[in-house]
């Protein structure tokens, strides 16, 4: 809710609002006055301190300056508009260190913006709003006395002149209602006003807004790139520690089976071997779930060929790409056709499956194939409520076309770029 | 144990695994010459001295990508009599095409797992230090599973498609009779049908390559 709907209310005159309006016009004083002694005070000294040059160096000081008085008349606007105003300033990398936080402060549109406020506020508005306020406050206030101070002396209040506790009692009772309707009006347009110029100066701008949803696309995509880095990381530990420690175990087993003569030990030894090698075969499927090698060395079109040539069904894959994507792209299409592959196997009892690639364009478009029952859908449990999120984050989307009775055909979508 | 004593360079960048392997080559009575981690350095040993047979990773330092590759091309095109086996960490059929392009023999390409078994894995040493073709049997079942719905490859057998599938492993017809336990005579009859099913030449030096080429399409 803002002033200005307050004011359009019925209830305005019996609800908080020109208590709110009154409490907003008045704070405005302090921190106007001190807002501008501080501005006058930071000018003085650099005009005196310019001779040596330490006058020129505080001059940057004036946007951060800025960047409080906002903070402050933002937090006090809140008064007039009850969902407060969105900082127009953008989100500081976390890496920035203090120093460099500072100057991408002062180098925003935004702070000037609030410097600007500041002067705004520190040379017109208080004075304006302190005089307004002010007298319709006085006004309603000696109304509202008047009989008692009818009772002891004569009060002349323009044409008439009360000099009694009844005359005095008449004049508040019919004036008091009037002043205090007249003046909560006033005081409530000056203060939805004060506020409007507020937000108009110290909110985000258009294109500031639209950084901010630039800015949450970019951080998303960070952290699906963070999570890309880690599964790689996860996989060279696997492939370059645990793997190679049991291959080690397999030849070691292997060369014992040599020496062993026939026997228990050596049935032993053959079995600890073979089963060393069903570790590794485990080990290799679930590096495989993670990150798989063939995607990094070779691409999208081998690794998806080899998902499809793992397949249970004949699978079809006509990939085509003429160059190499970004990581996290090629590893949200693979994973989509890894896990629509599996999909088709699990459920939709079909005879073949078609997996077709191209680049159209700026696009990646992958789209899954099958001949069977159909009646498929993104959500119910498939892994790829997990997928159309990340693709999501890449700006890319996911359709499942399934009409009961087949067939299915899924599409993916994706920017072959990072961050458009 | 070995036919003849083979003069080796390993290259792994692994230091566990090289030692798994110097030792498997040691005690089968090879000479391991060298052993190196990276791809120059295992060009630069074979170059001084060229060895019988190089036995290298896939991938090594510095780019942990597919230095092995390369440097198996690189040799392959200086000394085509040197034999060499690839060993790689997982399998991949698109490894294969780099490395049977213009190639007959001579050439392995194995998963690390069939180290372990020690006399196979010697074996296949031996065969392609004699020119051979050996290629590991999940590469074969990945190739096979791609084409079992074309045309020719539907019309095969199940016991066809065995043969077919050790055929393409490198194998010579008197192995395979010995691992499906038939006649030698059986097998050359079920080879010469697959030949004539798959409308391809039967060269006998030439089948292997002949094989993979028709299996990757």
């Amino acid at each position: 809710m803002t002033g200005w709907q307050a004011l359009a209310s019925p209830r305005f005159l019996v609800s908080s609002w020109p208590w709110r309006a009154y409490l907003y016009l008045f704070t405005s004083v302090p921190v106007g006055l001190v807002t501008i002694c501080v501005l006058i005070g930071l000018a003085a000294t650099s005009a005196v301190l310019s001779p040596i040059v330490i006058g020129i160096l505080l001059l940057p000081v004036f946007p951060l300056t800025g960047v409080v008085i906002g903070r402050a008349e933002r937090w006090r606007a809140g008064l007039m508009l009850l969902d407060g105003i969105k900082s127009p300033h953008a989100v500081t990398p976390v890496s920035l260190t203090l120093r460099e936080k500072l100057k991408f402060r002062r180098r925003e549109q935004a702070s000037m913006r609030e410097l600007g406020y500041g002067f705004l506020l520190g040379l017109l508005v208080w004075p304006f709003s302190a005089a307004v306020a002010g007298i319709s406050a006085t006004a309603l206030g000696i109304t509202l006395v008047s009989p008692i101070l009818a009772d002891t002396e004569e009060v002349g209040m323009g044409p008439w002149t009360l000099d009694t506790v009844g005359e005095g009692l008449l004049f508040a009772v019919t004036f008091g209602p009037v002043f205090y309707v007249v003046s909560s009006y006033l005081v409530g347009v000056l203060a939805a006003a004060e506020a409007s110029l507020a937000k108009a100066m110290l909110g985000p701008r258009q294109e500031e807004l639209q950084r901010n949803v630039a800015e949450l696309r970019r951080s998303r995509l960070d952290l699906v790139d963070a999570f890309e880095t880690e599964r790689a990381r996860i996989e060279r530990h696997l492939h370059d520690g645990v793997q190679q420690r049991l291959v080690g175990l397999t030849m070691t087993l292997g060369l014992a089976e040599l020496d062993l003569p026939e026997g228990e030990g050596r049935r032993l030894v053959v079995k600890a071997h073979s089963e060393a090698e069903a570790a590794l075969a485990d080990l290799r499927e679930a590096v495989r779930g993670i990150h798989p090698r063939v995607l990094i060395d070779l691409g999208l079109e081998a690794a998806i060929r080899e998902v499809a040539d793992r397949s249970p069904l004949p699978t079809s894959v006509s990939v085509t790409l003429d160059s190499r994507l970004p990581p996290p792209i090629e590893a949200a299409a693979y994973f989509v056709a890894s896990e629509a592959l599996s999909n088709v196997a699990k459920h939709a009892q079909a005879r073949t499956c078609q997996v077709w690639g191209r680049r159209e364009g700026d696009m990646l478009v992958l789209s899954v194939t099958d001949d069977g029952v159909g009646g498929a859908t993104v959500g119910a449990g498939s892994g790829l409520t997990g997928l159309v999120t990340r693709l999501d984050a890449l700006g890319g989307t996911l359709v499942v076309d399934s009409p009961p009775g087949g067939p299915t055909r899924l599409r993916m979508e994706c920017p072959c770029r990072l961050g458009d | 144990m070995p036919t003849r004593r083979l003069s080796i360079v390993l290259a792994e960048d692994s230091l566990l695994l090289r030692e798994g392997l110097a030792s498997i080559l040691d005690r089968a009575g090879h000479e391991v010459r060298d052993s190196v981690g990276d791809g120059d350095t295992l060009l630069a040993v074979v170059r001084k001295e060229p060895p019988d047979l190089v036995i290298t990773d896939v991938r090594m330092p510095p780019g942990h990508s597919d230095e092995g590759l390369r440097a198996a091309a690189a040799i392959r095109a200086e000394f085509p009599t040197i034999g060499i086996v690839v060993l790689s960490q997982y399998v991949a059929d698109a490894y294969l095409s780099s490395l049977l392009e213009s190639t007959t023999g001579g050439i392995g390409y194995l998963l690390k797992d069939r180290v372990g078994h020690v006399a196979e894995f010697l074996e296949s040493l031996d065969r392609v230090a004699s020119g051979g073709t050996v290629v590991d049997p999940e590469v074969v079942r990945q190739l096979l599973s791609r084409r079992r719905n074309d045309g020719p490859l539907a019309a095969l057998t199940p016991r066809e498609l065995e043969v077919l599938g050790l055929m393409a492993e490198g194998r010579v017809n008197g192995a395979i009779a010995q691992q499906l336990v038939v006649s030698e005579a059986a097998v050359r009859k079920h080879v010469g049908n697959i030949f004539a099913k798959l409308q391809l030449d039967d060269g006998l030096d030439r089948r292997v390559s002949a094989v993979l080429t028709y299996l990757r399409g």
